[in-house]
């Protein structure tokens, strides 16, 4: 169990920098290469949730510093969690890159490893500032795909994207330096056990830093006062990007998870559980902003956009309770809003290739080749976000809503979130009558100019579909896992000592 | 000394988010850039400050400056710099991509799509 922890950041790190420099004329190479590493990287992935699931607490002194002095990587239920889920969009939205996404512009491989090098590291790290550092790493890449292929309106998206980014990377450093002015330390399970001990006098420097972080983990997340970058960055990013940037959101929603269970949970005395007062009416207001953006959207890529922010919404609603079973809610609804925010972006991506002239948007236009067939795996998508029956989004909120029978809001939450899943089927309805229906009846000859379609795009938004489907169907499992994993986050003392005690270091 | 650098901190920070907020990119960025030297500071004065003391435990042991907030500003400093270098490249293609260095971006426009071309 020694050096495998480690893995999922150094593969893509030894691979990117691999194919930026020995490949960068090959595409094909490149392309044999980026997949082979992600698959791995998904192989990996699920070898270390194997090994996480005994519930123990693994961790990875790097250069075999002990705890609180050196950087550890940790690995518990949760960390592994995610990086499966990471590995198996990265994947799946790879198949739909490589079929001529990656060819628009340069680097699109070694920028998409240091992507997934980045987001590996923020679910593995176990310190505050060495987070800080793969947010950057995950960031920077995210610039660069972010503006592949190029285009006007594309690079100023980009420039704001970055330019948030960045006043939320300031912000960062100083919420870290805030708690470390009064903790003295900078690892999250040193962190644990420094809180409750935190002098009254420091109390207000530590809130302010704790709720600062809250703040820069919802600019990632995309909740409500902070959530102005998402629609502008994942409407002009390039579809695959925007498909993995799925994943982007949920970093900022498991630091939430990891940063407010770990250090302010019960045992923080004075600062315990500071963050729900906080988060709850946000998640709600992200919530219904986010599906009134999906009634108001004019184009199918501002409307996934939308959905994605509502989903955020519903999830950090679930986070915000605090309790094991709204936080095993929210796990599922995690995994769920990842496949399917994932699918509708690629799926945007299938209409508006076939559009000549159209795009995404959502307006009467001549029949375009496949429409049965994108249209089907449209409702899905849209059945699996706006949260309907057959599809995992209706075991998620079904979950998140018996999680929050007990909650002091309840009514607020029950209210909410049935209410905008009406709305969400409102606006998915009308986008997807409009494209796919409206348009059918018009006369069209698009035999005459549609070039052969290749199969494997439609592969792709169908696998991530598909593990919608085998989500609904193995529910079960799945949540005796995400129990136990809700379990473990509620029981810091399990992780604190997995790091800082006797056998804190390499095994 | 706490006065100046917590007055330094407190101009460095309110000249860049005014910065930050103008409409034009070159503004922007270098509000950006003094954001980040006001939170350098802020990182290094977080070490508590103290004057003519080395970053190392020494013989005596109780006296010396914390070394760790150092080696954070270290590292922040070089993301900054970066990061500085990466928007002013991609905030020069913009302004050539789109022929103004407005920071906003248009509203999708129903008809044409350009969004993904």
């Amino acid at each position: 169990m020694s050096h495998w922890i480690i893995f999922p950041i150094v593969l893509p790190a030894i691979i990117a920098p691999l194919i930026a420099m020995a490949m960068r004329h090959d595409i094909v190479l490149a392309r044999v290469f980026s997949v082979a590493a992600t698959a791995v990287l998904l192989g990996l992935g699920i070898a270390l949730m194997s090994v996480a699931s005994s519930g123990q607490i693994h961790t990875y002194a790097l250069g075999d510093w002990p705890a609180p002095f050196g950087i550890v990587l940790v690995l518990d239920r949760l960390s592994a969690l995610m990086l499966v889920l990471t590995a198996a969009l990265g994947l799946v939205v790879l198949l739909h890159a490589i079929n001529g996404w990656d060819t628009r512009g340069r680097h699109f491989h070694a920028l998409y490893q240091f992507q997934l090098m980045g987001i590996n590291g923020a679910f593995l790290t176990g310190d505050f500032f060495n987070l800080f550092v793969f947010f950057e790493v995950l960031l920077i890449a995210s610039y660069g795909l972010m503006v592949h292929g190029g285009g006007g309106e594309r690079v100023k998206a980009g420039v704001q994207y970055v330019i948030f980014n960045l006043a939320g990377s300031a912000l960062f450093l100083i919420a870290v330096g805030l708690i470390y002015s009064v903790t003295g330390t900078l690892n999250m399970a040193d962190l644990a056990t420094k809180v409750p001990q935190v002098a009254a006098g420091d109390q207000a420097l530590l809130k302010t830093g704790a709720v600062l972080l809250l703040l820069v983990f919802s600019v990632k997340a995309a909740l409500v006062p902070v959530h102005f970058w998402l629609p502008g960055t994942y409407a002009n990013a390039p579809a695959p990007v925007a498909a993995l940037f799925a994943i982007m959101t949920k970093v900022g929603a498991y630091c939430i998870i990891r940063l407010y269970t770990l250090a302010f949970g019960d045992a923080a005395g004075e600062a315990a559980w500071l963050a729900a007062p906080w988060l709850m009416p946000a998640a709600l207001i992200t919530l219904v902003l986010g599906i009134l953006g999906v009634l108001a959207a004019r184009a199918l890529g501002q409307m996934v956009s939308f959905a994605v922010i509502g989903s955020m919404g519903t999830l950090l609603i679930a986070v915000a309770l605090f309790t094991p079973e709204a936080m095993s809610a929210a796990l599922y609804y995690l995994i769920h809003s990842t496949l399917a925010g994932g699918a509708l972006f690629l799926i945007v991506d299938l209409v508006a290739d076939r559009r000549p002239g159209q795009g995404d948007a959502i307006t009467v236009a001549p029949r375009f080749a496949q429409t049965s067939l994108v249209g089907g795996l449209f409702f899905l998508g849209a059945i699996a976000m706006a949260g309907m029956p057959p599809l995992s989004g209706f075991i998620g909120k079904l979950l998140i809503l018996d999680s929050a029978r007990t909650a002091l809001n309840a009514g607020w939450i029950w209210g909410l979130i049935l209410g905008t899943s009406l709305l969400a089927m409102v606006g998915f309805s009308r986008g997807g009558s409009t494209l796919f229906w409206k348009s059918t009846a018009q006369p069209s000859n698009f035999e005459a100019f549609a070039p052969p379609r290749p199969a494997l795009p439609l592969v792709a938004a169908s696998l991530l579909l598909g593990g919608s489907v085998l989500l609904t169907v193995f529910a079960g499992p799945v949540t005796r896992y995400l129990d136990e994993t809700a379990a473990q986050l509620f029981a810091p003392l399990g992780y604190v000592d997995a790091v800082l005690g006797a056998e804190g270091g390499n095994e | 000394m706490e006065f100046l650098v917590a007055s330094a901190i407190g101009v460095l920070t309110a000249g860049g988010i005014y910065l930050m907020l103008r409409g034009r990119t070159y503004p922007v960025v270098l509000g950006l850039a003094l954001l980040s030297y006001a939170v350098n500071v802020f990182l290094f004065s977080m070490g508590r400050l103290v004057v003519n003391l080395p970053p190392v435990i020494g013989a005596a042991g109780s006296e010396y400056t914390d070394p760790l907030p150092q080696a954070l500003v270290l590292t922040a400093i070089v993301i900054s710099f970066g990061m500085t270098a990466l928007i002013v490249v991609m905030a020069l293609r913009s302004y050539l991509e789109s022929g103004t260095d407005h920071v906003g971006i248009a509203p999708v426009d129903g008809g044409d799509g350009q969004g993904r071309a």
